[in-house]
């Protein structure tokens, strides 16, 4: 008996998620008397992967090669190291690469799947998960009543636990047909922080007036080291890509902080980033509702007031 | 080639959710919408089969619901569909709508099956991969580009870290998000005179099993105020964010 935790790399480096996800299954282990077996797919020096092994993972099983992401070739391996490994309970992150591997798996595997979790299961008998429905406007408990579960997580919702163990490392040689989707160019995002990586976001609205504007957006998250987000009119003028737009239709996010420029705050855009830790808004209409859901608030204009931010954290930052 | 697009009923977005004692979402003056992804896929739909040189020869639309979700079908009709399916059943889980869909449209010989990302009502973002799984063929996830020239399907999609361009053969799911079409596509009043006359099929209910129950609802505990601070005096914010809210 095992839980069984997907990890993922970019270009061989873990990602942060990977060791929130294996120590979310350390925890989850603990709860129904097991231990960890991580999977890494790709091509993993045993430095790093040894790495999982201080996050709590007891086994850690590499399975080289097949780097482009194919939908089938991945579950097919996931299902195969999960018989081996006697899976209970299968940990994947709720990103791109989890919502794609994850429903295949359930079905391989006859799997309920506990999808998007913030936090540990309430209960395991009956197995039962806590998640937001509706967008964020609610949130529910759920049954999972299968023997073998699937739990997807939220990024950035479980503290990375450093326990300092070690891990064995396996190489399992999985038989997988050939992919039948082809990668033909890919084009990685360099020098910015990924928007559901960043701890800090800041983000802006119509407010903002115009695309030429967004100067005080990027120098605020550059003094923060934060990712730039906007609202979906935004996205919809075309003043910032797509991948920007947070929401309900768009990025779901959980930063430690949400700087909201501009934004009003429609129920929609604030369903996207209601699980932010700390939100904080600027808009010159003080009735505008974002107020209503924000930790802090500052009615002014958000051309003047971010660049003294700026100004202000870079100050407290050299004390 | 034919396409057919996967559709939610959801309740519109800016719906203030209620439950009653807890354990059901309470459907009292709710206005019902097709779910906001799917949406968009209907709307690429429509423009690939107006668009790519008569590639396209229909566009269907398919959905899990009782009589009541026909409202909602009919705007996709009226929006372009060519014609509906509604599997008579009610959508307990994802698991369940995966396996309605997979036996409503197993034989049907749809070459592309567009499904939105996530549902805006329980946010799971697996029926699309577990129909592909169900039918045994290909899925590409995240697509926030999907072109067709001749009998190649030029797909893009977002990986957690950048884009690729991808291509699959044909029949496959693509999984749509953001970006897929520009504005989801309002009906005309043509379009929704047409509608009326369009076919829209009753296919009844497969046997098939949920792994999952919703047994319990909770509301969000009220946010306390917000603290405000002068627009002269950030230095204050920033005070508070190191020393309150610990988050710089």
């Amino acid at each position: 008996m095992s839980v069984l935790v997907y990890t993922e790399n970019w270009d061989g480096v873990f990602k942060k998620l990977s060791f929130e996800l294996v120590s979310y299954a350390t925890k989850v282990a603990e709860m129904i008397g097991t231990s960890v077996t991580a999977v890494s797919i790709g091509d993993v020096a045993d430095d790093e992967l040894n790495r999982l092994g201080t996050f709590g993972a007891l086994k850690v099983i590499k399975v080289e090669g097949n780097t482009n992401l194919d939908n089938q070739v991945y579950t097919s391996i996931l299902a195969e190291v999960a018989k081996a490994e006697d899976a209970k309970v299968v940990v994947i992150s709720h990103n791109n690469t989890g919502k794609a591997i994850a429903p295949r798996l359930s079905v391989k595997l006859n799997a309920a799947v506990g999808a998007g979790l913030i936090k540990l299961p309430v209960s395991t008998n009956p197995f039962t998960v806590s998640k937001k429905v509706f967008s964020g406007k609610a949130k529910a408990n759920v049954v999972l009543k299968t023997d073998v579960k699937i739990l997807t997580l939220s990024q950035n919702s479980f503290e990375v636990i450093e326990k300092g163990g070690a891990a064995t490392i396996e190489t399992f040689a999985a038989d997988v047909s050939d992919a039948k989707t082809v990668v033909k160019d890919v084009q990685k995002q360099t020098g910015k922080i990924l928007l559901n990586d960043a701890e800090m976001v800041v983000s802006g609205g119509r407010g903002l007036k115009s695309a030429d504007n967004w100067g005080v957006i990027e120098d605020l998250a550059e003094v923060l080291g934060a990712g730039t987000a906007c609202s979906r009119p935004v996205s919809d003028e075309g003043w910032r890509p797509h991948e920007e737009h947070t929401g309900q239709t768009g990025k779901i996010i959980a930063p430690n902080l949400y700087i909201a420029a501009g934004i009003s705050g429609a129920i929609q855009h604030m369903a996207g980033i209601s699980s932010s830790k700390c939100i904080v808004a600027i808009n010159n209409d003080a009735d505008a509702p974002v107020f209503e859901s924000s930790d802090y608030g500052i009615v002014g204009d958000a051309m003047k007031v971010l660049p003294a931010l700026a100004e202000a954290i870079k100050e407290a930052k050299n004390k | 080639m034919k396409i057919v697009v996967c559709l939610g009923n959801v309740p519109d977005t800016t719906t203030k959710v209620k439950f009653s004692d807890g354990a059901a979402f309470d459907k009292t003056g709710v206005q019902w919408i097709i779910n906001p992804w799917d949406e968009l896929a209907l709307t690429r739909a429509m423009e690939l089969k107006e668009d790519a040189g008569n590639l396209v020869s229909s566009v269907s639309v398919v959905t899990v619901g009782g009589k009541d979700v026909e409202p909602t079908m009919r705007k996709a009709l009226a929006i372009g569909a060519d014609d509906a399916m509604r599997v008579d059943a009610e959508a307990t889980d994802a698991y369940a709508v995966a396996a309605q869909l997979a036996e409503a449209i197993k034989d049907k010989g749809f070459d592309i099956i567009l499904s939105g990302i996530e549902s805006s009502d329980y946010n799971g973002s697996m029926v699309g991969g577990m129909l592909a799984e169900m039918l045994d063929i290909p899925s590409v996830s995240a697509v926030s580009g999907l072109n067709l020239s001749g009998s190649d399907v030029d797909i893009t999609r977002d990986i957690d870290g950048g884009k690729e361009q991808v291509s699959v053969s044909t029949p496959f799911v693509a999984i749509v998000q953001k970006g897929i079409a520009k504005e989801a596509r309002i009906a005309a009043m043509r379009g929704i005179m047409m509608a009326r006359k369009k076919p829209l099929a009753v296919v009844p209910a497969a046997e098939v099993e949920s792994l999952t129950e919703f047994v319990e609802f909770e509301l969000p505990a009220p946010k306390p105020p917000c603290k405000m601070v002068d627009a002269d005096n950030v230095a204050e914010l920033v005070d508070l964010l190191q020393n309150e809210a610990k988050v710089l």
